[in-house]
């Protein structure tokens, strides 16, 4: 993955229109379909949500993960942030997972079978959410955060269906990435400031705990380290210095 | 038209272990040798190169270094009533893709196999009586002995580097080793792993419990050590990314680390990447191969001759492969009759997460992807299983394999799944909780199978791989009895509170368990139970041999790598020393 990330860039629109084209000059069959280019796991990203989608989540993932006296919240770390650039890349769109048909329900054990992209689950999911809290003329940001504890549960229950997403679907989806986007490396766009790793006492990146892993008991507090911090090896020595 | 290649005299189906190894061996006896690779090339410098492959999100959970499901997935239901469906992502397992295979994301936990598992049918029932089975398990005995393998055995574990202390020397045991093992002619190449905290708490518990504790062996270098390929590896620095991560400081042993170098020095071999293998070629009489078809990823299709064919994918590929080409008879469940997807068998994990006071610094992070102190006293049938109602085992690890934070954020009972009280405990147990690990027998049971799938297909028309599995009820009683001995050691330790969590049913393919599918293409002696015969050569196409965990009729306790390792210069000698002398059956 490249260190830009400039969302909608020329160039990657570029890039994309000539895949577009490469892409067409091949026989249209399933072969084709094979040949195409693996997409990265992670492209340039861009942005996804609406107002409306970012207003909800908002809300939301700061009721999964709320700010605390001394550690931030979801929102403030960036989860929305995180969610919007993963559902406008490669991710979002599909590209990760199988997407053919037949689409049946099946067990719990046989895992994810709608037909939408996360993205798409995302979208008409919070659609269907928002129009239900304004056809009461209200939304759900305005509920007591009592009110909003008690939605989501029904949500993760199952109570509702929106608009054919089971809402116990969506509410593992949206706690899945909640918890990416929290505790990811921040170059993703959440864990604003490695918050989260601060939170727990995880190191991040770093490269070497030789001299460390066999001095059972320590306590080792360092300023966590992010992918994007610098391409130095780093070492941890017991008496290294604080950062 | 597919553009028809110039023959040569071996063709490698999957660029692992088996496909590099053989590959190099082959290839310095003279033959020409192309290598075909899904995947990309892809090498220690620049793909696995700190610090961006320290990258949770992509590596762990995006699985970026999988089999693309996008193109080609499997499908899965717990019975033969039930429809399959796709899995539409990876979960459960993660099947590898690109130069190397699962050889580059595995943890290298470097385990051998017992004595008893590869004579598993005559064993139990000669200490147990057959009436110890339930009627649905179909345990065989895999036509080769450990006597005959422990020579591959040990030249494995010098070509990556394994580090342990031997528990049982010639038949002489030796302390600090685990006296459980079977004999090993000779010492480790490198001595065990550091010992984590965790490892060392669970040690001293397992100790006053009578059990015998010892570091995991490990593919993860512990010293500077230069392979019998002449390779020099790195000693590993515990960096806590290892499964689902390359390694960059050239100190797990994969075949970018201890093979393929030397390899590539051979001007008689070929690798080709972004080649997609779409069956082996059989001629009119459907019992000789006469090469292969790939596409190309312009998707071009190329039929490429050969005299030898060598299916050396992932196990589960391995057996999709052999159905898509017709060899071979697919096993049906019903009337137990074919013989491919039979005895398709996993592994059985269980945990016992432990959580500890807030004094106790466990430091989970500082971790290679082999690092745990383990007991062997409840593995396959090291203990009398007389009046238990079960057969096999597992071994029981403490220590961890990393501390990453998106999987690994453990709380204790009781914990709301979200919410204020649920990032408290986040922010309590981090750094304090041990989570054993269970890793056990899978035994094969006659319902479970794998077969193509009727309706999905992969990006190229062919169908999808179908897995009918559910976890045998013995292996559910196993887990259950050892799982509870973990709890014992895990209470002796001084834990705050531990956690039960045995094996049950239903297998669900949508949380990681292991990787360590096994069976459908196994290896014996009778070719009405078995793919291959004990040279993992085809009973149907003697030009064929089907090299990996598919040879395994049941699956042990152990992670089954080294023993693929000794099973893979096992054939390459049988190849080189036999085959190639008078090309047909060896058996």
């Amino acid at each position: 993955m490249s260190n830009e990330s400039h969302p909608n860039s020329r160039r990657n629109f570029l890039k994309s229109g000539l895949i577009a084209i490469s892409t067409a000059a091949l026989p249209a069959t399933t072969v084709a379909a094979a040949a195409a280019p693996t997409p990265s796991p992670n492209p340039q990203p861009t942005r996804f949500l609406n107002e409306p989608e970012r207003h909800f989540l908002e809300s939301a993932v700061d009721r999964l993960i709320p700010p605390d006296g001394r550690w931030p919240g979801a929102t403030e770390a960036g989860v929305v942030n995180y969610i919007d650039l993963q559902m406008g890349g490669a991710w979002g769109k599909g590209d990760l997972i199988y997407r053919h048909g037949p689409f049946r329900k099946g067990s719990w054990t046989q895992g994810y079978q709608l037909e939408y992209t996360p993205a798409e689950l995302f979208r008409r999911s919070i659609s269907a959410i928002n129009a239900s809290f304004s056809s009461q003329g209200t939304t759900f940001s305005q509920l007591s955060p009592t009110e909003k504890d008690a939605y989501l549960a029904q949500l993760e229950r199952g109570d509702f269906d929106l608009d054919g997403v089971p809402s116990d679907v969506f509410f593992n989806f949206l706690w899945k990435h909640t918890q990416e986007g929290f505790f990811a490396d921040p170059m993703y766009g959440g864990n604003k400031d490695k918050v989260a790793w601060k939170m727990l006492g995880f190191p991040g990146a770093y490269t070497d705990f030789y001299e460390l892993v066999d001095k059972h008991g320590m306590e080792f507090h360092r300023v966590p380290v992010g992918i994007k911090d610098g391409g130095m090896h780093m070492h941890a020595m017991a008496n290294s210095r604080k950062d | 038209m597919p553009q028809r290649l110039k023959e040569v005299d071996v063709v490698c189906v999957g660029m692992g272990f088996a496909g590099s190894i053989l590959a190099k061996e082959l290839a310095a006896s003279g033959l020409k040798v192309v290598g075909l690779e899904r995947g990309k090339d892809r090498h220690s410098v620049p793909d696995f190169q700190s610090p961006q492959i320290h990258d949770e999100l992509k590596y762990s959970v995006r699985k970026a270094f999988m089999q693309d499901v996008h193109k080609e997935a499997m499908t899965f239901r717990n019975t033969h009533n039930e429809v399959a469906l796709p899995m539409r992502q990876w979960e459960g397992f993660l099947p590898g893709t690109g130069l190397g295979g699962c050889g580059v994301h595995w943890n290298g936990q470097a385990w051998r196999y017992q004595a008893a598992d590869f004579i598993y049918k005559t064993h139990i029932e000669q200490r147990y009586g057959k009436k110890i089975l339930d009627p649905d398990l179909r345990i065989q005995d895999w036509g080769v002995t450990y006597a005959e393998l422990e020579p591959y055995y040990d030249k494995f574990e010098y070509l990556i580097g394994a580090g342990g202390k031997a528990g049982n020397l010639n038949g002489k045991i030796q302390p600090g080793g685990n006296p459980l093992e079977s004999p090993r002619s000779r010492e480790y190449p490198n001595p065990p792993m550091k010992e984590q905290y965790a490892g060392a708490l669970f040690r001293k518990a397992a100790l006053e419990l009578g059990y015998h504790p010892f570091i995991q062996p490990s593919a993860n270098m512990t010293r500077p050590y230069t392979n019998t390929e002449g390779i020099a590896l790195n000693p590993c620095v515990y960096c806590g990314f290892c499964e689902r991560y390359g390694c960059e400081q050239f100190a797990k042993a994969s075949p970018q680390t201890v093979i393929l170098p030397k390899l590539r020095e051979y001007s008689n071999f070929e690798l080709r990447t972004g080649a997609h293998v779409l069956k082996i070629n059989l001629d009119s009489t459907g019992k000789k191969a006469t090469g292969v078809s790939y596409m190309d990823e312009q998707g071009r299709e190329f039929e490429q001759p050969a005299s030898l064919v060598l299916c050396t994918a992932f196990i589960l590929n391995n057996i999709r492969m052999l159905l898509l080409s017709g060899i071979g008879k697919p096993y049906d469940p019903l009337t137990e009759k074919g013989s491919v997807g039979r005895n398709y068998a996993y592994q059985t994990q269980s945990y016992v997460p432990v959580f500890f006071d807030e004094d106790i610094h466990l430091n989970s992070y500082m971790a290679a992807g082999a690092s745990g102190t383990v007991i062997d006293d409840f593995s396959v049938d090291n203990f009398d299983h007389s009046g238990l109602g079960f057969i096999g085992g597992c071994y029981i690890m403490s220590g961890s394999t990393g501390a990453r934070p998106i999987e690994f954020h453990p709380t204790p009972p009781g914990t709301p799944r979200w919410g204020s009280r649920w990032k408290e405990a986040v922010r309590k147990h981090y750094n304090h909780t041990a989570i054993f690990n269970l890793s056990g027998t899978s035994t094969a049971a006659r319902q479970n199978y794998a077969d193509l799938d009727p309706t999905y297909r992969d990006a190229w028309g062919l169908p999808a791989l179908r897995i009918t599995y559910d976890f045998p009820e013995n292996d559910v009683r196993m887990s259950k009895y050892v799982t509870n001995k973990a709890s014992e050691i895990a209470h002796r330790m001084g834990a705050k509170t531990v956690v039960n969590e045995p094996r049950v049913r239903p297998y669900s393919t949508t949380t990681y368990q292991s990787t360590h599918n096994t069976g459908g293409a196994v290896m014996g002696n009778d070719p009405a139970t078995s793919v291959v015969n004990r040279y993992l050569q085809s009973w149907d196409v003697s030009n064929v041999f089907v090299v990996g965990a598919s040879a395994y009729p049941q699956n042990s306790s152990y992670n089954p790598t080294v023993t693929l390792g000794a099973l893979i210069y096992w054939t390459a000698d049988a190849i080189k020393n036999h085959y190639l002398k008078n090309p047909g059956p060896l058996a």
